[in-house]
């Protein structure tokens, strides 16, 4: 008889390993970015190419950093968040225009509403690389020092903002 | 309309389904004759229900009706007919249904070829699939029902994924569902023999085709999918012992330990506790395998779904089913007798080790699979188990598995002469050892990997040859007669261990002598590999169906003759933005010559990779093999000749009272 249970057992073991596993999440992988200063660049803004904008101008704050596209679909789903964020004026959110064309990233703003301070746009996705972007939309919540302190890969939902980012937020805007 | 008729029949399914699971297994344990006879009809009733249901999301994929949710999230109007039919699997929620369509598939046949089992005991089997089925159809309608409507609908779908644009993709799930859902086969006549109490050795040879069937189709589905994952990954890889095919692959083990175990439980009586809990495992680890694909616990590249509430819901279910059957095994299981004795030496103990080594490669195969998830959940941290570690724990383990393999069917049942033994093997392994140290100084790459591998393969081939020898050597008739004067269950099994051999040898030669260049060309550049040159000749763009393709197009030629043109293409699937690459390949039965385009650079030049594979092919022929084996294998007469089938049950029940 007890032999005999040894496999319900293991089995049981195991079921506990994968009903703690369905709540992890496999995509949620640690950046090596994280504690490490934002890389820096001089991008064209979308509002206006003649002018550039670098990581250096927000020095001092606390910011969003909100890589997206007019053509990817998880965006969708967290624009209006950013918008109602942006809204309440308690974080600044610099965009990232990627791997997108001028024309369409404009009509995406105009009906979505525009959440950005500024967006900055990196055509060829050259900056994305050293952002270790891998997925459109990641975001990254950079400190006063310009260190980067959290990477959020897929979209900003209320759940992260509530649970992660607002409290991160307001922790490094009191240092 | 369409699909919610589709809707409505898969809850009259549900209904039936309940029925199913439960009338004829209380009326077996009653001996109530009506509600045992239920299960025939409503098995054939749930079968029309599931296949209509089946029919209608088809239907509203071939006329592109994007007011449903999965139609319009897998599917295009561009996308070609062909693959719009593919596409009713091509995400979670309709694979769902083909596993249940197969899963009624499956029960019917049961029911069709079950005339010689006893009443209540094919009672208990149908109610056991007619349960599995009322948690597949459950799952479906509450947590993942492919009819839900959008509305509005939407203008244009989403398109099926890239990936699974392609013919391979057409047959390789169903194929591997028909293997996996075999296995609950397997698993019902295993639970219905431990509800029942009898577990004689009948139950063991009732159950032995429907497992080898199932077990044929998993081969087959498994080499579809590596070949797929060759041609279409652009890699030249075939294997990756990524998560999703470590599922497919953890039944097959089980598996093919269970019809070798059967195969003793049905001849001599003995492992039957060990058998059934093979039975139990090959379908958890089906089940399993689900729930690792569909429930996002483990991302990979065939992740089509992650939503944790399906997770749980799967999870519930695997707890239910698995852990009930264990228990059932665990009350169960010490009323089982012990079988006929047997000596150390003996088929029994080598198969006995065989069956050990398949079930501890399982199990390290399910560690390495589970392990980062394992310590994710304890808070170490994330880490991923890759080709490194399979390679180091599959091969030590295998390794012995395959030279049992040529002494097991040589040996004598119950005891065995070791000396005698070593006497008739004596030339098959000083060939097996010659050629795996000689063959590899001629091609000119000699290490302790290739030199295993291929004693391995050789042993396997030479053992098998003189068993064939001393089989037709006795008697003096024509060669025809003395091949059909032994079983095609023997022949099943000689063919698919020399199937293994075949595959053996192909994976240690391309892994040992492959090569490969990555190079960035110009049109007209030429790039040399294994005594090849490869000319590129530039890439054409075209417009196909639904993606924009660079044709490229490479000859070879060796000592300025034309080998042949290869034609790698890139493809960029316009709705869903993903480029896809078609190897362009030359299968050759010695060595396939493979190009796959890279990224166009600037001028017209491209990055190119070029790989040379040789006897890659082997690897799938020797799938090929081995489930033409299993086939000849059902195909002897003792399946179709009841008369002496009945004969036989009452020798082996006389064996196990013994």
């Amino acid at each position: 008889m007890k032999r005999a249970l040894i496999p319900l057992v293991i089995f049981l073991i195991v079921m506990g390993f994968l009903f703690k596993g369905l709540f992890l999440n496999p995509r949620e992988v640690p950046s090596p970015l994280v504690g490490k200063p934002t890389p820096q660049f001089n991008l064209p803004r979308l509002d206006n190419p003649e002018k550039e904008f670098s990581p250096k101008e927000m020095l001092g704050k606390v910011w969003l950093f909100n890589v997206w596209a007019s053509w990817c679909p998880a965006c969708r789903d967290e624009h209006p968040i950013l918008v109602e964020l942006s809204e309440t004026g308690f974080v600044p959110i610099v965009g990232m225009d990627y791997k997108d064309t001028r024309q369409e990233a404009l009509q995406w703003l105009q009906n979505g509403g525009n959440p950005y301070t500024v967006t900055a746009v990196d055509a060829d996705g050259r900056v994305g690389i050293d952002y270790g972007v891998y997925g459109v939309p990641e975001t990254y919540v950079i400190d006063k020092a310009g260190v980067i302190a959290y990477k959020q890969i897929g979209p900003v939902t209320y759940e992260s903002l509530r649970d992660k980012i607002i409290p991160l937020i307001k922790r490094l805007q009191a240092q | 309309m369409i699909p919610e008729i589709g809707h409505f029949s898969l809850i009259l399914a549900l209904l039936v389904a309940i029925v199913l699971g439960s009338f004829p297994i209380i009326g077996a344990s009653r001996s109530n004759m009506v509600w045992m006879g239920l299960a025939k009809p409503l098995v054939r009733i749930q079968f029309l229900l599931i296949a209509f249901s089946f029919v209608c999301l088809a239907y509203a994929f071939a006329a592109n009706d994007f007011s449903v949710v999965y139609v319009a999230n897998n599917s295009n109007s561009t996308l070609p007919l062909e693959f719009r039919i593919a596409a009713v699997w091509g995400g979670h929620e309709g694979s769902l249904l083909l596993w249940a369509l197969i899963l009624s598939v499956w029960t019917v046949a049961v029911s069709l070829f079950s005339k010689h089992i006893p009443d209540d005991m094919r009672a208990r089997i149908l109610g056991v699939m007619g349960l599995i089925s009322v948690g597949f159809l459950l799952f479906m309608l509450f947590a993942s029902n492919p009819f839900e409507r959008l509305l509005p609908a939407a203008i244009d779908g989403r398109d099926l994924n890239p990936l699974l644009q392609d013919p391979g993709m057409i047959f390789h799930p169903p194929m591997l569902y028909m293997g996996y859902v075999g296995f609950s086969v397997a698993f019902a006549f295993a639970i219905a023999a431990l509800l029942g109490g009898q577990l004689d050795a009948a139950w063991a040879r009732w159950s032995r085709p429907w497992t080898t069937l199932a077990w044929v189709f998993l081969t087959l589905g498994i080499m579809l999918g590596s070949n797929w994952a060759y041609y279409e990954l652009g890699w030249g890889g075939w294997w990756f012992w990524d998560a999703v095919e470590n599922a497919s692959f953890l039944p097959w083990l089980v598996g093919t330990a269970l019809i070798h175990s059967l195969a003793v439980t049905e001849k001599r009586g003995s492992f039957k506790a060990w058998t059934v809990l093979l039975a139990i495992c090959a379908f958890s680890l089906s089940l399993l395998g689900t729930f690792l694909v569909r429930s996002g616990v483990i991302t990979s590249v065939h992740a089509f779904a992650s939503d944790p509430s399906r997770g749980v819901f799967i999870l519930a279910f695997l707890v239910v089913v698995i852990g009930g059957s264990l228990a059932l095994f665990a009350w169960r299981a010490p009323i089982m007798g012990r079988g006929g004795k047997f000596d150390v030496v003996s088929r029994e103990s080598f198969l006995l080790a065989n069956n050990v080594l398949l079930a501890v490669a399982a199990l390290s195969v399910l560690l390495g699979t589970l392990y980062p998830l394992f310590l994710d959940a304890l808070n170490f941290g994330k880490i991923s188990v890759g080709p490194p570690y399979f390679d180091a724990v599959f091969a030590p383990l295998m390794a012995p598995a395959l030279f049992l393999m040529g002494i097991g069917p040589i040996a004598r049942w119950k005891d065995a002469s070791l000396p005698e033994l070593a006497m008739r093997l004596r030339w098959a392994f000083g060939i097996s050892i010659a050629t795996a140290i000689i063959l590899p100084l001629i091609l000119g790459n000699l290490t302790p990997m290739i030199g295993l591998g291929l004693f391995l393969a050789f042993w396997v081939f030479a053992t098998s040859a003189e068993m064939v020898y001393q089989r037709l050597r006795k008697s003096e008739q024509p060669l025809i007669v003395r091949i059909k004067s032994n079983s095609r269950s023997w022949w099943g099994m000689v063919i698919a261990h020399l199937g293994i051999a075949v595959f053996t040898l192909g994976v240690t030669i391309v892994k040992g002598f492959e090569s490969e260049i990555a190079v960035k060309m110009f049109p007209g550049d030429v790039a040399h590999l294994a005594g090849y040159d490869f000319t590129f000749d530039g890439v054409k763009n075209s417009q196909g169906p639904n993606y924009e393709s660079s044709l490229g197009q490479v000859h070879v030629t060796k000592n300025g003759v034309l080998r042949t043109i290869l034609e790698p293409e890139k493809r960029l699937y316009t709705v869903t933005n993903m480029p896809m690459s078609e190897a362009g390949i030359s299968p050759h039965f010695i060595h396939d010559l493979y190009v796959s385009l890279g990224e166009p650079l600037e001028d017209g030049a491209w990055s190119i990779r070029i790989y040379y594979k040789p006897m890659v092919e082997w690897v799938w022929g020797g799938c090929l093999m081995m489930a033409f084996g299993g086939l000849l294998a059902l195909s002897d007469r003792r399946y179709r000749l009841k008369k002496r089938a009945e004969n036989m049950e009452k020798i082996s029940t006389k064996e196990v009272s013994e």
